[in-house]
């Protein structure tokens, strides 16, 4: 794990939640942890470049923002490779994992809008020659606020 | 590489476009990677939009408010931070009782995301997914065992689905503009 002090792991833990979205955001950080705002902000690019922090920006929800589904498809071992390349080539698709399953490939397709997601799930199904399993959300239940890190139990593994 | 939080689509029971126009779309595209670690960053933002900090600033504040925007944040790299081993589990809950047990598991620590989706019998039986986080895999399976245990009697079987490679992943979700495939 990267080598991370105080200020870098209240930054983590306060503000994974939210920033406060106002003029100078990194002023108002700055303000409520007791240091200057150029340090937040130095912090916050040394956090990104060592990839501790994906980013700092806008957590979209997606569902308002287009259309989206998690797929799965069953394929045989010696064509996942294959069949993953054809599935990060199709239009919309954002995520793509292998998982250890009979259904071996899993990734999220999204669109502008319904009826083009279909499409692109019914060509991508084409494409590939495997049924796509479809598993739209029906209903989340997380509180999407990220989850606590418990720092001391990761520094000792 | 990252493995955080996936898959996180979101539900498409909501109507897409969801009144942004233009401008708005411009600046979830100029912002979906990132703010500009800079002090004004509503300003960068804006600036190749032709558009003033405060239009930027309003218009974000106007996002979240329509829930277009969860929040603005620091994202952690769980990865980053040592959280290498991700599942995704996935339930057979009876149906009567998922609305409460769904929300209880969502409340427990290492759970990220807590879905339920459709079961499409008889080859897919699953329909509460549940992604856990651990350090390594005895950690996730620890988290699945107290799963199973809140789930009780009401759950019937459950499966962890390891991810064995990440073969795409991008903040990037937002297409240019509505239209065609491209």
């Amino acid at each position: 794990m990267a080598e991370l002090d105080a200020l870098d792991r209240r930054l983590i833990d306060t503000y994974q939640r939210g920033l406060p979205l106002c003029e100078r955001p990194f002023a108002a950080m700055a303000e409520r942890l007791g240091v200057s705002e150029a340090q937040v902000i130095e912090r916050l690019q040394l956090l990104q470049q060592s990839q501790v922090l994906s980013r700092v920006g806008p957590v979209f929800d997606h569902a308002r923002a287009g259309a989206s589904l998690l797929a799965a498809v069953a394929v045989p071992e010696a064509e996942r490779d294959e069949m993953a390349a054809a599935i990060n080539r199709s239009p919309g698709v954002n995520h793509n994992y292998a998982r250890e399953h009979d259904y071996n490939l899993w990734f999220v397709m999204t669109a502008a809008d319904e009826n083009q997601l279909e499409a692109r799930l019914e060509a991508l199904e084409e494409e590939l020659g495997w049924p796509l399993l479809r598993l739209p959300m029906i209903e989340g239940y997380h509180i999407d606020l990220g989850f606590p890190i418990p720092w001391n139990e990761l520094e000792a593994s | 590489m990252s493995v955080s939080t996936c898959p996180s689509e979101p539900s498409n029971a909501v109507a897409p476009a969801s009144g942004l126009d233009e401008l708005d779309r411009a600046i979830v595209l100029a912002t979906q990677a990132g703010l500009p670690l800079v002090p004004d960053p509503w300003g960068t933002v804006g600036k190749p939009l032709g558009l003033a900090g405060n239009e930027v600033l309003a218009r974000m504040r106007r996002m979240q408010a329509s829930g277009v925007i969860r929040r603005i944040a620091a994202v952690p790299n769980h990865y980053r931070l040592g959280y290498v081993a991700n599942g995704m589990s996935v339930w057979d809950v009876d149906d009567a009782h998922i609305e409460r047990l769904g929300r209880e598991v969502a409340a427990i620590p290492g759970v990220s995301h807590c879905y339920r989706r459709p079961r499409h019998l008889p080859e897919w039986p699953y329909n509460l997914f549940v992604m856990l986080h651990g350090k390594n895999q005895a950690e996730v399976e620890r988290q699945a065992e107290a799963l199973r245990e809140r789930l009780g009697e009401a759950c019937r079987d459950h499966r962890i689905l390891y991810s064995s490679r990440i073969l795409k992943k991008t903040g990037l979700r937002l297409a240019r503009r509505p239209g065609p495939p491209r």
